[in-house]
């Protein structure tokens, strides 16, 4: 489905990113990397071009793949657009994203998925979308997937819900199967968490909100193994948050089951304690868990049990998130934020990470995960342009404006974070220069 | 202690002083409030119970959830202490047309105001609009969390008839897990030296007793006799469609004060209840009428416990109690080095306009920085 073919061919001069560390899933490697219209044109050591960027002490890095984009539009422009949350991720270092179909109207149709491709291609990244599995997400009928699939769409899901039903996931995990595509899921079970806002425990009980229990997304994903076993068929899990739900994973995907799944970083950044002052910019489905959790959700990204880190950035109008918190729209930004959540909490987390296992997660696992085969590198001659240059030595801290988002539910603010984007290249268009926008 | 709390405790040392959460009032803070309520008791049994302390100041009452007797006894308290009230009805208001909380709250504020005083179903709205607002708030019960002046007015009802909660053992019998009673009550209580056990069935705890020094039963026959307080909660009837309890008449033959078993209390021991009761289901009939079962004490306390909370709040010392009104003003307003104690502050002796804090004094620029910027 990738737009790149539609997308227009940037005429500029050719472009040197010069002195960087080269960094991808064959290693890591001094060399200088030449940029031609759309495509690498070189790489290797005193390489030179018209327009020479200094990228010294950085990394250069195929661009990032975000699984997992609340892009809002069309249906809730007031929070964000296609336009602004690309503009997110073009500052985050993503030269890719995955829009969720969770629009007014539900992306179910080969309509909308049309619409928001459309949208896309005035982007400053490539926009991919995804399709619902049910007609408007009400779990119900199945969505016209074959049409969808034929517009390029690869992953599928209900995402803001699961599917409830057993015997419909079932067959859509069959129908899936047949066509190619992967599933995804939200775990959660409605029975157990409806009217909840907040995880279950300690913290729940002291504030007097309602909470889920771990065991909400839990049953899910123990459901969902056993029924991806059963029709053969792939299955990615999203933002897996709770410790138990990483040990099934792992196992499953020990015992030979074609299964994926993702991790947010704010699943491995704050626990449920952040909820204390009833700020609702915490509030997020899956909710924020315990430390053990987070702890469990860092290893099971460092072991590999969990194979990329997807933001989940979900953009709420601050209105909405003043509300009372039980009222409150789950969700949380995260494009701009996570590649530098991930070398604070993760590479200096004590997990072992490296900063190319950090990359792995955020640029070449996901892009396999999705099909996207323009994006996640590796950087040679003659592939797409889609880079990002990261200063990972460069500490900055969090501020609460919600950057180029048109939604400000931030909640890191104030914490100093490490690893900054300099430079996004996409499609040899450089969309950010010097951490500015350049449209 | 949370973040957060930390966070409120030092604005509350500093500043703005609100009433959210018991967790706000450290054990001296609540015995201070204890012991000016009794000066407040004094008040209401005058002839003309209502002295001059908070003239010139206004308390509003923000209700989105109904509870007519909360807000006739803070509004009563109010104006005893001749505060200006207002009441702010949802029903009849804005907030039917779709207006935020926080706008409701800011422009309220803007007529002027000293204090707001907010029940909401949602729990944690006052803490929301103590963070929008350079008034007092004052949490009249929000959704499941804190109801702070009933277990004010519920310690003071005990410590009337018992002395001191020190050592006491008190029970608190029902639906814990969606009360807000319970959760300032475990609070206070233990604040003070009580010792506390929640008698209930598994599912109506709350999920986690991580936050609280209590001990649990499930057996209210067997923790009675010890008991030197029973307190019961309201058990209400849409529990039973969310399968926490099969039959209101089964919570009833389990967990109901009934006369076989009120019979089996110790002598001089307490039954209390916040109201409203539902009798011949939490408790008898007839269990709700003997002499030790004090609900009609513990309304006519709450008055006297909301008189105490506004004038620590508004008078003209800061809170926490850095020195209450007395005779001269300059002295309250100059406290010196050691806390005033309340006998000082007897507002009783308040009868001059000319003892009255100035107003220009009572400006407090601090609460104005404390807000978060829109």
């Amino acid at each position: 489905m990738s737009n790149s073919n539609q997308r227009s061919v940037v005429s500029g001069p050719d472009i040197v990113l010069a002195g960087g560390t080269v960094v991808d899933a064959t290693g890591e490697r001094r060399l200088d990397v030449v940029i031609s219209e759309v495509r690498i044109a070189a790489v290797g050591p005193g390489l030179d071009a018209e327009h020479r960027i200094d990228v010294g002490g950085c990394l250069v890095s195929p661009g990032l793949v975000d699984l997992h984009t609340h892009l809002r539009q069309p249906g809730k422009e007031e929070a964000e657009t296609i336009e602004s949350g690309s503009r997110a991720a073009a500052l985050g270092g993503y030269t890719a994203v995955l829009a969720m179909p969770n629009t007014t109207p539900t992306t179910d149709c080969a309509a909308v998925v049309r619409e928001v491709l459309e949208l896309g291609r005035k982007g400053l990244v490539d926009v991919h979308s995804s399709g619902a599995i049910t007609v408007d997400r009400a779990g119900e009928r199945l969505a016209p997937m074959a049409e969808m699939a034929e517009l390029g769409v690869r992953i599928f899901t209900d995402d803001g819900s699961g599917v409830q039903d057993d015997r419909l996931m079932r067959r859509a995990l069959e129908y899936a199967s047949g066509l190619g595509v992967t599933l995804a899921q939200h775990c959660e079970t409605t029975s157990l968490s409806e009217g909840t806002c907040m995880h279950e425990g300690e913290w729940s009980s002291r504030l007097g909100l309602a909470g889920q229990p771990s065991e909400a997304e839990e049953l899910m994903v123990m459901r969902d193994i056993a029924l991806a076993r059963l029709a053969g068929a792939r299955m990615h899990f999203l933002h897996l948050s709770t410790a138990g739900s990483v040990a099934m994973v792992a196992a499953a995907r020990a015992g030979g089951l074609p299964i994926t799944a993702e991790a947010a970083p704010h699943h491995f950044t704050l626990t449920d304690e952040c909820c204390a002052g009833y700020d609702a910019t915490f509030k997020v489905h899956p909710p924020l868990r315990t430390a053990a959790d987070v702890a469990a959700i860092k290893q099971g990204l460092a072991s590999g049990a969990i194979d990329a880190i997807a933001t989940d950035h979900a953009p709420h109008a601050p209105e909405e998130k003043e509300r009372p918190f039980d009222q409150a729209p789950p969700g949380m930004l995260g494009l701009e934020y996570a590649l530098a959540l991930a070398f604070t909490e993760l590479v200096d987390g004590g997990t072992g990470m490296t900063e190319a296992d950090v990359l792995a997660r955020l640029s070449w696992q996901p892009a396999a995960i999705a099909g996207m085969n323009d994006h996640g590198g590796p950087i040679v001659e003659g592939r797409p342009a889609n880079l990002c240059v990261i200063d990972p030595s460069e500490r900055w801290t969090v501020d609460g404006s919600g950057g180029a988002s048109r939604s400000r539910n931030v909640p890191y603010v104030g914490r100093v974070v490490r690893g900054r984007v300099r430079h996004t290249i996409c499609f040899g268009e450089p969309v950010v220069t010097d951490g500015e926008a350049q449209r | 202690m949370s973040a957060a709390s930390r966070a409120r405790a030092s604005e509350i040392a500093d500043g703005p002083g609100h009433l959210l959460a018991m967790s706000d009032l450290g054990r001296s803070e609540i015995e201070e409030l204890l012991s000016l309520t009794d000066t407040m008791v004094e008040v209401n049994s005058r002839p003309i119970p209502k002295v001059p302390a908070l003239r010139g100041r206004t308390m509003v009452s923000l209700f989105y959830e109904d509870s007519t007797r909360t807000r006739l006894s803070f509004e009563t308290a109010a104006r005893r202490l001749s505060a200006d009230t207002m009441s702010f009805s949802v029903s009849a208001s804005s907030v039917n047309k779709g207006e935020s909380v926080r706008d409701t709250v800011e422009t309220i504020e803007a007529m002027g105001i000293d204090a707001i005083v907010v029940r909401h179903k949602s729990s944690g709205v006052p803490e929301q609009i103590a963070r929008w607002s350079s008034a007092a708030v004052i949490n009249a019960g929000d959704g499941w969390h804190q109801h702070p002046t009933q277990a004010l007015l519920d310690s003071y009802t005990i410590r009337s008839h018992l002395g001191s909660l020190e050592g006491r053992h008190i029970a608190i019998v029902g639906d814990i897990k969606h009360s807000r009673v319970a959760r300032s009550n475990i609070e206070a209580f233990t604040t003070l030296g009580a010792e506390v056990t929640l008698v209930a069935p598994p599912t109506l705890l709350p999920p986690s007793l991580e936050p609280w020094p209590v001990k649990v039963s499930h057996d209210l026959d067997a923790v009675l006799p010890s008991l030197d307080v029973c307190y019961l909660l309201r058990m209400q009837q849409e529990r039973m469609t969310e399968a926490l309890v099969p039959t209101l008449r089964e919570y009833s033959s389990q967990f109901g004060l009934t006369e076989k078993r009120a019979d089996r209390m110790a002598p001089g021991a307490l039954i209390m209840h916040p109201g409203p009761m539902n009798r011949g289901v939490e408790i008898a009939g007839a269990v709700a009428d003997r002499p030790n079962a004090v609900m009609t004490e513990q309304v006519a306390n709450g008055v006297a416990v909301r008189m105490a909370v506004l004038f620590m709040l508004l008078g003209s010392g800061r809170y926490p109690m850095r020195g209450f009104p007395t005779e001269d003003a300059a002295t309250a307003d100059d406290p010196g080095p050691e806390r005033a104690r309340p006998e000082d502050a007897d507002p009783a002796t308040i009868t001059e306009p000319a003892t009255i804090t100035d107003p220009a004094t009572i400006t407090q620029p601090t609460r104005n920085t404390a807000k978060d910027p829109r």
